[in-house]
């Protein structure tokens, strides 16, 4: 491999990072403003809500990307790639998202709430002040697995022609005809990113448990 | 002739996608499973040179995505004289990878068992293979049982990834579909409910296994 296969390669990771980091950011308060609309029980809004994560959890992503990217003209959208793929990957990681923090809400202590209530707070400043900061901490573990799905899952951008991290070595070596280097640094490469977030995942376990003791 | 008319005329394509999705998924995870097994088999041997080798090839399957494993089978070995088609390279990658993940969950169930437990087996004159067999495997998978049917879910998830190797099951029925009569948008919508469906049925038949495991008493453990 030379140098230029090099700046392909690394362009690639910045194209799955910076992807992946977009449709994480998404997913994350997505996911928090659909377990809040659970939490209030709307009766229509939550069986539809229910039945999206349900079904979102079931798609597979490449499905999902052909799905957006293919039918939005249908729709009367003008969808570049790099929306569509990030709007496959968060709709799919705002189910999961949601979930987790829906876990947060319901195992959330009732005597602190109470408490809060008894001291004249609203629910708004409840929620703001004692209750997010808590949950967070509690769910950052399961969210960074999350993430850690997520861009496991985002070579299946490549399916409608974005050049990610794994698309990139088929163009490598149909230049080289050797296709077995750019698949083994782009493996290192995946190693390296998804490490950092298992490691990110032992400190936010351990600052849980720091908080539950 | 409407959108939804086309797709019901063309009704065989789909259905020999799904089921080649079945017949990869199935063949798959059989032997994701076995391969789950014999590595929670070959780390019981607890010899030192065995099992940091096999710890390390887990923990690498669970840090690459799936379709960089379907990529290196599929693009990497030829160049090392081995050559597998787009279907068993694509069968052969899922039961790798998802056999590598099974083995984890298995791994860390095994970790709370209690001692006592294998003790009293080899007091028993139980031998490796046996206690293996017959006491620590069916505890073991019947009481991950709710991990193991996410896992099967990804799985499942995964079998769509093999459409950019050229594998011909559900969702590549649906884009050469939707090529064909530019009816994108329905012809992904049956596909999704193929898929949900799948995942459904599953977690039932995951439901029922529990209701075995309680009658058996695997829970009280």
């Amino acid at each position: 491999m030379n140098a230029s296969a090099w700046h392909m390669l690394l362009e690639g990771a910045w194209t799955t990072l910076w992807i992946s980091a977009v449709s994480i950011a998404i997913g994350v308060m997505a996911g928090l403003v659909i377990a809040l609309i659970r939490l209030a029980r709307i009766p229509i809004v939550d069986q539809l809500l229910v039945l999206y994560i349900s079904v979102a959890r079931a798609t597979p992503l490449v499905t999902l990307a052909l799905f957006i990217f293919l039918s939005a003209p249908d729709l009367g959208l003008d969808l570049n790639r790099s929306v569509a793929g990030i709007l496959a990957l968060s709709l799919n990681t705002t189910a999961f998202n949601a979930e987790i923090w829906r876990s947060a809400f319901r195992n959330f202590s009732r005597e602190q709430s109470e408490a809060a209530m008894a001291t004249g707070m609203t629910p708004w400043i409840t929620f703001r002040r004692i209750m997010l900061p808590q949950m967070v901490i509690t769910s950052l573990p399961g969210l960074v697995n999350e993430m850690s799905f997520l861009i496991k899952g985002s070579p299946a951008i490549a399916v409608i022609g974005i050049v990610d991290l794994t698309r990139v070595t088929n163009r490598i070596s149909a230049v080289t005809y050797e296709p077995l280097p750019p698949i083994l640094v782009a493996g290192a490469l995946y190693m390296a990113i998804i490490g950092c977030l298992v490691w990110l995942q032992r400190l936010a376990e351990r600052r849980a448990n720091r908080l539950a003791t | 002739m409407s959108n939804w008319e086309i797709l019901w005329d063309e009704r065989a394509q789909f259905w020999s996608g799904f089921l080649s999705t079945l017949e990869i998924f199935g063949l798959s995870i059989v032997g994701a499973f076995v391969i789950g097994c014999g590595l929670l088999y070959l780390l019981e041997g607890s010899r030192k040179r065995l099992t940091i080798p096999l710890r390390i090839f887990i923990d690498a399957m669970r840090m690459l995505p799936f379709l960089i494993l379907a990529y290196l089978l599929y693009y990497g070995l030829p160049s090392v004289g081995i050559r597998l088609d787009a279907w068993w390279s694509g069968v052969g990658a899922l039961a790798v990878y998802h056999g590598a993940y099974f083995a984890e969950i298995f791994r860390g169930n095994r970790l709370t068992f209690p001692p006592g437990q294998i003790e009293a087996a080899k007091a028993h004159g139980f031998t490796k293979g046996k206690m293996f067999f017959r006491l620590l495997l069916p505890q073991i998978i019947m009481q991950t049982r709710p991990l193991l049917g996410n896992q099967l879910i990804y799985a499942l998830k995964d079998t769509a990834f093999l459409v950019i190797i050229t594998v011909s099951e559900l969702t590549a029925a649906a884009n050469s579909l939707s090529s064909t009569y530019f009816i994108p948008t329905e012809a992904f919508i049956v596909v999704i409910g193929f898929y949900w469906a799948i995942s459904v049925t599953m977690e039932i038949i995951i439901k029922q296994c529990g209701r075995f495991s309680a009658k058996r008493g695997f829970d009280n453990v």
